[in-house]
């Protein structure tokens, strides 16, 4: 297949790590990854802060960058921003009265898949391990993020895969469905209620004596380890791309000292 | 909407305790100091989610119950007017009266008019949001009336001088040890020697509303339901305080608002299902009470309904927005939400707290009045809520949809716009082209140097200050995705 990856303003500006673990896990499965230049950011910030005239340039420059019949299928490692391409584009076109904008929009938002959607219902991946030479030798707990929760039901994808990893240490992460507290421009508007969400949030992270909380969205991540590094924890976030295409010959690079685990995977 | 000459100016928006007065960042910052509240919150909300998960995993058609109670709430909406006629024919033709009323003022003249043709000066009460919503208990007092709460969470409030912080648990914000202590201090004849007992505390509240019960000849009540196609109204609870209430007194005045109707009898049987599971948790509720007008030598001879608009019909005006008109006030919603869960319901200064009431009130009042305009951004959009809902209303999309009419009726009103709104006008222009925001993230070696040799930023100015409060921001990367994916697989330096 040929396919297209939106990197997400977050991953391409701040985890370009993340997005090559994408490309890498894509290609050896085979497959061909397309990157169109023109892509900037989904302009959920804007949407859900209000803003919904400043989202529509955001939102037509999006649908512009992948309205073209160059690939296959478009995948972004985060749930959120394709949530917000699915749901919220045709919203947005629809606010300002552009129907043509709204077709293309939902055309566009039909070829969009989150990672593990991609990986496991379209390119029919059920053991990582096996399939793509994971190997991830720490013990890890994973942050399902809300709206690839709730918006794009992920279900159990994301964590399956994981469970595939070789060598992992999975732990389940107490009260795994909660908010992080993250919510765009919520961490601002609200800090304090934000503050916190995240402290039970790492909280229970420490219960689980995992040197690593993975997930599927860079933002939670940021947020999530942003509160880790300001309360002096050693515990480090680390996307779920990246773990799926770490392997034995070439290594996830966590910077920070990770705690090393000898143990198989545990689920 | 088209208007003409003499039309009402409608909507006609809400009055009474359906206002923040001060915003909810500021009033949240207060609550979230408050330890014990937490505690006692977090403890309570834990409870009764988990009991509600597993009644609702019982049920093999919870999803197809859900669009069905959509579906009738919906049509309800579709077409109020008409089932309101209905109702009130039929209403009156078993021998009750409907008043109808705009605002709270008016109902609470209503009510306290229809008290004192009475001769009375005490009525007991069953638990109403909408005399809560409409302060009907403070302006009785100011009219020299006596309004007792026989509910006994509602009693544990009203002895305490405070607010309900629930729609359902009114006072989940208090431990049994608070609890005996606001007895001991405010209850008449209570016996010194009170322990915080459940059973105690039960028996000592008991012995006090029954003194109420057998004297109290006229009653207020709320409703959970009214059923256009027969006239009847409806109150589920828990304590058989209700029932009391609504079958010893000679006079029954309930307050409902217009959108708790059903268009008939079947209907309620969906709701019967999804109320008391979203709810307290449990299967079936133990106290349902029915009543259709005035039935002789049987109940209140006089039963009096006042019909109360109160901000509703600006709701229903509002497309995106009206759906909040469904919620059957189960709670499900703010048991869930992890913003309430810190917070509680006082922060968000109005009778409907939590998620629902984050939507609920703003339209109600319109966006504009006092400090209300903060609460859709009371959400960190987690869709929680959307989830438990059981008539699936649509939180999230709704907050979404308040927070764009906010920012649009301030635009052009301020002569100065503020920091987000500058802050979203760069970042469209930035993150609507490709070439733009790679030209920006060329910029990214200084945040390298901002961060310094520990790798993090740890404080930022203006309005991105909230995140440095309690989180870093890690260095960002040398090379963006863009570029190294230039220089590595396009060829290109």
């Amino acid at each position: 297949m040929r396919i297209a990856l939106f990197a997400t303003c977050i991953v391409d500006a701040m985890y370009p790590a993340t997005a090559q673990a994408t490309v890498k896990i894509l290609e050896r499965l085979g497959h061909q990854v397309v990157f169109p230049s023109g892509q900037a950011c989904c302009g959920q910030m804007h949407v859900n802060s209000g803003y919904l005239k400043e989202a529509v340039p955001v939102v037509a420059n999006h649908v512009a960058a992948f309205d073209t019949d160059d690939y296959d299928a478009a995948v972004a490692p985060s749930g959120s921003c394709v949530a917000s391409v699915k749901h919220q584009h045709p919203m947005v076109a629809r606010s300002c009265g552009d129907a043509a904008l709204e077709a293309r929009a939902t055309a566009v938002g039909s070829k969009t898949y989150e990672l593990s959607e991609l990986l496991v219902d379209v390119l029919g991946v059920t053991d990582a391990g096996a399939q793509l030479g994971s190997y991830f030798p720490h013990r890890v707990t994973y942050h399902p993020s809300c709206h690839g929760m709730r918006l794009l039901k992920l279900g159990d994808r994301q964590s399956r895969l994981l469970t595939t990893v070789q060598g992992i240490d999975l732990a389940e992460l107490p009260e795994a469905d909660q908010c992080c507290g993250f919510g765009g421009t919520f961490s601002m508007k609200n800090a304090d209620v934000s503050s916190a969400m995240l402290a039970d949030k790492t909280a229970n992270i420490a219960v689980t004596g995992a040197s690593l909380c993975t997930g599927g969205d860079a933002s939670c991540l940021m947020h999530i380890g942003g509160g880790l590094s300001r309360q002096g924890s050693t515990v480090k976030t680390l996307h779920l791309a990246e773990i799926l295409a770490s392997t034995m010959a070439e290594p996830a690079s966590v910077t920070g000292e990770v705690r090393v685990t000898t143990g198989k995977a545990t689920r | 909407m088209s208007t003409f000459l003499g039309m009402p100016a409608l909507p006609v928006y809400g009055t009474g305790n359906l206002h923040a007065a001060e915003s909810f960042p500021k009033a949240a910052h207060r609550e979230l100091g408050n330890a014990q509240l937490r505690a006692n919150l977090g403890h309570a909300t834990h409870t009764i989610r988990d009991k509600r998960l597993q009644v609702v995993s019982e049920l093999p058609d919870w999803e197809q119950l859900r669009d069905a109670g959509s579906a009738i709430k919906e049509s309800v909406m579709a077409r109020l007017p008409e089932l309101l006629e209905q109702f009130e024919a039929n209403f009156t033709a078993r021998g009750g009266v409907i008043h109808w009323a705009r605002d709270a003022d008016e109902a609470n003249q209503v009510v306290a008019g229809l008290i004192r043709d009475t001769g009375e000066t005490e009525v007991v009460k069953v638990k109403s949001m909408a005399t809560q919503e409409i302060g009907l208990n403070e302006y009785l007092e100011e009219q020299g009336i006596a309004a007792y709460e026989t509910d006994l969470a509602e009693l544990i409030v009203q002895l305490d001088h405070d607010k309900p912080s629930h729609i359902l648990v009114p006072a989940i914000h208090k431990n049994r040890s608070q609890v005996r202590d606001i007895f001991l201090r405010e209850m008449e004849g209570v016996d010194p020697e009170l322990t915080d007992e459940p059973a105690r505390l039960a028996a000592a509240a008991r012995a006090h509303l029954r003194r109420k019960f057998l004297t109290a000849k006229v009653a207020v009540s709320g409703a959970n339901f009214a059923l256009a196609d027969s006239g009847t109204l409806a109150v589920v609870e828990s304590e058989g305080n209700g029932r009391m209430c609504l079958t010893l007194p000679e006079t029954l005045i309930t307050v409902m608002g217009v959108e708790k109707l059903l268009p008939t009898w079947q209907d309620l049987e969906v709701f019967m299902q999804l109320l008391p599971r979203s709810s307290t948790g449990e299967r079936m509720n133990p106290y349902t009470s029915l009543w259709t007008g005035v039935t002789e030598g049987d109940g209140p001879r006089n039963v009096h309904l006042v019909l109360l608009d109160n901000g509703r019909s600006a709701a229903l005006a509002d497309e995106m927005g009206r759906s909040a008109l469904h919620c059957i006030r189960c709670s499900a919603c703010m048991n869930v939400c992890p913003v309430y869960e810190r917070t509680g319901g006082h922060a968000y200064g109005s009778t409907y707290p939590g998620p629902i009431g984050a939507i609920l009130s703003p339209l109600m009042t319109g966006i504009q009045a006092e400090e209300n305009s903060s609460l859709p951004y009371a959400s960190s959009l987690c869709g929680a809520c959307y989830d438990a809902c059981p008539v699936k209303i649509n939180i999230p999309d709704i907050l979404v949809h308040l927070r764009s009419v906010d920012v649009d009726s301030k635009r052009g009103t301020k002569k100065i716009p503020t920091q987000m709104d500058v802050g979203m006008k760069a970042a469209s222009w930035a993150l609507s082209s490709g070439k733009r925001l790679g030209l920006l993230e060329k910029g990214l070696p200084l945040g390298r140097l901002a961060a310094g040799p520990d790798k993090k930023i740890t404080k930022l100015p203006g309005i991105a200050a909230g995140w440095t409060q309690s989180r870093d921001i890690p260095a960002p990367p040398a090379q963006s995705f863009r570029d190294w994916w230039a220089k590595e697989k396009d060829g290109r330096k």
